[in-house]
């Protein structure tokens, strides 16, 4: 597991992130053609209005070219959308712009730092309270493996260069959240075991709780994929980088949940007293132990 | 066992049904409409509805006026005679409405009552222009620091204390005397008239006097939110001209403003008319300059030289008499003898400096100085800290003979025509921003693209939706239906909540939003029924077997479930737009899938199986 984790890191160092509009600033235009439409045309018509090195692409179909460009520094904004729209409006009258972005430098600059914030944020925010809950290498264990998914998603759009944008980070930490729960569910058992289980050891109690919990963990993050999915098939190209997160997301998440989050505690020599108050109180499952026990 | 009381059972079916109530809205389509706003963000009086009540009546007698906050809205079935009205309206009723088509949710009367709207499309669904808006604040505060030199210079020429020089110091002013007495006279004087500053005297090495005013850090404050809210209300005026319909402008920020502007394709002229950011001001024309030194630039100490439209030099003096933030209202119209004039209002402050100013001025003529800021095109990336720099291009619209001594009301006549009046009120109502703006994001989607990203959404959460329906009753049967129902219910029960909230968007991450919590107000389900699962294995009677499932499951659900709003509020804090959206949905979806998948289902499970023996559950 920490192979592959230190395989994305990898990618993710060598390949880099494809950052999108949104971090980097700049201008994105989609044009929408009545016909197919030849990009070197499109290309030499740019260069006519004076706006040069432009990424020009087809995007779904050939009818339809998406013009990318970083803006020279002095350019005035206003005149830049108005330029593209001549210089795409000269290969074919009837070309209809679809969408246009314009990001100036510094808003990408500022979008790319709460970005990070927000990540460290959710991280903190869920290690506090796992740790109220629980116990701290209880909540070390999540957030470990938390760090995991989000590496892999992002060694994930490093490996196929799918651009990182405003959208892809929300789906970066609903997965962070989402993928919180199946962690939860397990540790839950973890805990419950802990008290009605009085004499077996740690591991075997670790392993007795996450293979109890395993259909449970697969049929949720199940059903959530299957929502996922449609909306990665149908949701279209706006969203398709937000699902995509969501979908790889969702899979690591569970795999993390079941091999990752409840190593570290055991690593980090986690025993009964950590996860059981010292008080002693009523508890629902303290009367379970002799069932339980002839049932296995 | 297994029984909620009454008054539990009511409360669920209640929400629900609440929940179903305002979802309602959004299966009423849009009826075409005309919607009439007063120029200017003025509202509309009842006086103006029944005037625009008359207007309307002989073009189309079916047509109702409705009337609601300051604005008036007019259905239609068919466009043809939309735009016959409008045409109408547009001719009859001059310059102070903003008439403008536009589509109103077709709600009925008594949904409208209580409250009930449709869902607020985002642009990314309905298509639009949305514009991020940077207010230069060096140059706001370097307005403000000139207006109190002025301020400086008349406070003591009243108290009759000499001063040697006066000069702005980055963001502080320094006073210089002749001699210690005189700067101790100042300093009372100062220091009582300008509280928001901390006032220090000192004598310097060089033997000048000084005293130094640096403007204390919340009055710095209070004033950077002010020109913030002055831009905001003049941007939103000239949105206003736009026509737009359910425009928004918003502070973002220390120093910037969202501007969107739905269903607008013409970003081109939308900038122009946002950006114009002009100013004007008043000033005095030295009639005694020799106008053919001033071409070349000779001018005395106190004047400078500007041009006219026409390029010809006009010297004028440098002290400003008024600027143009002064100004409430202009308006063109006819004089007595029926020549075109232009009527200028004041607020108070500005009209007892015009009534002290003009009274000792009289027969000399005073220029109307148009300030415009281009954004200037630099070498230099690191200068500024990469902001943009302005350029101030200055022009005199209008030179004008002070004929008596004026007051909060007076008027500019000796205009050329009706079209220059037009013009020059035009221009004055502009209104003046305090401080130079810059686009720094702009985004268009058009409207066929915002057409395809609802029929993307909507499909997906479909599909998705059926696929987990059919996945839930293969393996869990009529528990399954029962979750389906559930289901069923929060995807109500979060349009429901979503069109309540007054200032919700949804957006197309909104409805990727919706459908993530669909699937996951399924785990809660899946959760409490593999517990009940787990308990009927290990040997337990159906009833408790379903009571320990639910009470078991729910530490577990609440747990996670929490975590989730966690980091769904952080995505609310830090995110914009669309981010923004899709994070209020994903929190109030969990609200309602944990109060769906834990007291709904429950209540329809307490309801088939509670209270009575059961052989065997089918799940």
């Amino acid at each position: 597991m920490s192979r592959r984790c230190v395989l994305f890191h990898f990618l993710l160092a060598t390949n880099g992130l494809n950052w999108g509009l949104d971090f980097t600033g700049g201008v994105v235009v989609e044009v929408g053609y009545p016909s197919d439409v030849d990009l070197n045309k499109v290309r030499s018509s740019l260069e006519e209005q004076g706006i040069s090195g432009a990424v020009v692409q087809h995007f779904g179909t050939s009818r339809d070219v998406s013009i990318r460009f970083q803006p020279k520094e002095d350019a005035s904004q206003a005149e830049l959308t108005e330029k593209v729209r001549l210089a795409c409006l000269k290969v074919n009258d009837n070309a209809q712009i679809s969408r246009s972005e314009f990001v100036g430098p510094a808003v990408g600059e500022e979008l790319a730092t709460s970005g990070i914030v927000a990540i460290v944020a959710s991280l903190v925010v869920i290690l506090l309270y796992i740790a109220f809950r629980f116990d701290w290498r209880m909540a070390t264990g999540a957030v470990i493996s938390l760090a995991y998914d989000v590496i892999v998603v992002l060694g994930f759009f490093s490996f196929l260069q799918i651009e990182y944008d405003l959208t892809v980070l929300a789906a970066v930490l609903t997965v962070v959240g989402y993928s919180l729960n199946d962690k939860i569910v397990v540790f839950d058992r973890i805990r419950e075991n802990a008290r009605r289980l009085h004499k077996m050891p740690m591991v075997d109690l670790f392993n007795l709780s996450i293979t109890e919990t395993l259909s449970r963990t697969i049929i949720t993050s199940g059903t959530t994929l299957i929502t996922v999915l449609s909306l990665l098939i149908f949701g279209g190209e706006m969203i398709y980088g937000f699902s995509l997160t969501l979908f790889i997301g969702i899979v690591f998440g569970t795999i993390s949940s079941i091999y990752v989050a409840s190593t570290w505690p055991l690593l980090l020599k986690i025993s009964r007293e950590n996860l059981i108050p010292m008080e002693i109180k009523k508890d629902i499952g303290e009367d379970d132990e002799a069932t339980y026990g002839l049932n296995r | 066992m297994n029984k909620y009381p009454l008054w539990g059972n009511l409360l669920i079916v209640f929400i629900l049904c609440m929940g179903a109530l305002y979802a309602l809205p959004n299966l009423y389509g849009e009826d075409l409409a005309i919607q009439i706003n007063g120029a200017r963000g003025i509202a509309l009086t009842q006086k103006e509805i029944t005037q625009i009540d008359e207007v309307v009546k002989p073009v189309c007698n079916t047509c109702n006026v409705e009337f609601e906050n300051g604005q008036a809205l007019i259905r239609f079935k068919d466009n043809d005679t939309r735009l016959k009205v409008k045409d109408t309206l547009s001719k009859n009723l001059g310059d102070n409405f903003i008439v403008a088509l536009n589509l109103a949710a077709a709600t009925p009367n008594w949904l409208r009552q209580i409250g009930g709207r449709p869902l607020k499309l985002g642009l990314d669904l309905r298509g639009g222009l949305h514009f991020l808006m940077e207010i230069d604040m060096a140059e706001a505060i370097k307005k403000i620091i000139n207006q109190d030199i002025q301020e400086i210079r008349t406070e003591l020429r009243q108290e009759k204390i000499r001063l040697s020089n006066v000069h702005a110091n980055g963001e502080t002013i320094e006073v210089a005397f002749r001699d210690a007495n005189t700067m101790n006279q100042a300093y009372d004087v100062l220091s009582k008239k300008f509280t928001n500053k901390v006032v220090t005297q000192e004598e310097k090495n060089n033997g000048a006097f000084v005293i130094t005013l640096t403007i204390k850090p919340e009055a710095l404050r209070d004033l950077k939110t002010s020109a913030v809210e002055q831009n905001i209300n003049i941007i939103r005026n000239r949105v206003n001209e736009l026509g737009v319909a359910e425009p928004l402008v918003q502070r973002q920020g220390a120093d910037r403003i969202i501007v969107e502007l739905p269903g607008i394709e013409d970003s081109a002229r939308a900038k122009e008319i946002l950006g114009a950011t002009a100013t004007l001001e008043f000033r005095l024309v030295d009639a005694s300059a020799d106008i053919q030194s001033a071409a070349s630039g000779i001018v005395a100490s106190g004047d400078e030289v500007l041009t006219d439209r026409d390029g010809r030099p006009v010297v004028v003096s440098k002290r400003v008499i008024l600027t143009g933030d002064h100004i409430i209202d202009a308006k063109s119209g006819m004089d007595e003898n029926s020549r075109p004039e232009v009527n200028i209002s004041l607020d108070a402050l500005g009209g007892s400096i015009i009534s002290d100013f003009t009274r000792d001025h009289i027969g000399s003529a005073m220029a109307t100085n148009f300030i415009e800021y281009k954004v200037v095109e630099s070498d230099d990336k690191t200068a500024n800290n990469g902001k943009p720099k302005f350029k101030k291009v200055e022009q005199i619209i209008n030179v004008a003979t002070i004929q008596s001594r004026l007051g909060t009301k007076f008027r500019i006549t000796g205009l050329d025509s009706t079209s220059e009046a037009h013009n020059l009120a035009l221009l004055l109502r502009a209104g003046a921003l305090i401080a130079p703006i810059q686009i720094v994001e702009e985004r268009n989607i058009g409207p066929s693209l915002g057409q395809q990203n609802i029929t993307n959404g909507i499909n997906a959460m479909l599909y998705g939706m059926i696929a987990l329906a059919i996945f839930m009753i293969i393996y869990y049967r009529v528990m399954g239906i029962i979750a389906n129902l559930a289901l069923l219910f929060n995807f109500v029960l979060l349009v429901g909540l979503m069109s309540m909230i007054p200032g919700a968007t949804m957006t197309l991450p909104g409805i990727a939003g919706i459908v993530l919590t669909i699937g996951m107000a399924v785990d809660a389900n899946v959760l409490i029924y593999e517990r009940i699962r787990e308990e009927i294995r290990a040997g337990r009677g159906i009833q408790q077997a379903i009571h320990l499932g639910y009470e078991r499951a729910f530490a577990t659900i609440f747990d996670s479930n929490l975590t989730t709003f966690f980091v769904a509020f952080i995505l609310f804090m830090v995110g914009t737009g669309a981010v923004k959206g899709f994070a209020l949905v994903l929190m109030i979806g969990l609200f309602s899938s944990v109060f769906t998948s834990v007291y709904a289902c429950r209540a329809i499970v307490n309801f088939l199986y509670g209270g009575r023996s059961v052989k065997k559950l089918s799940i």
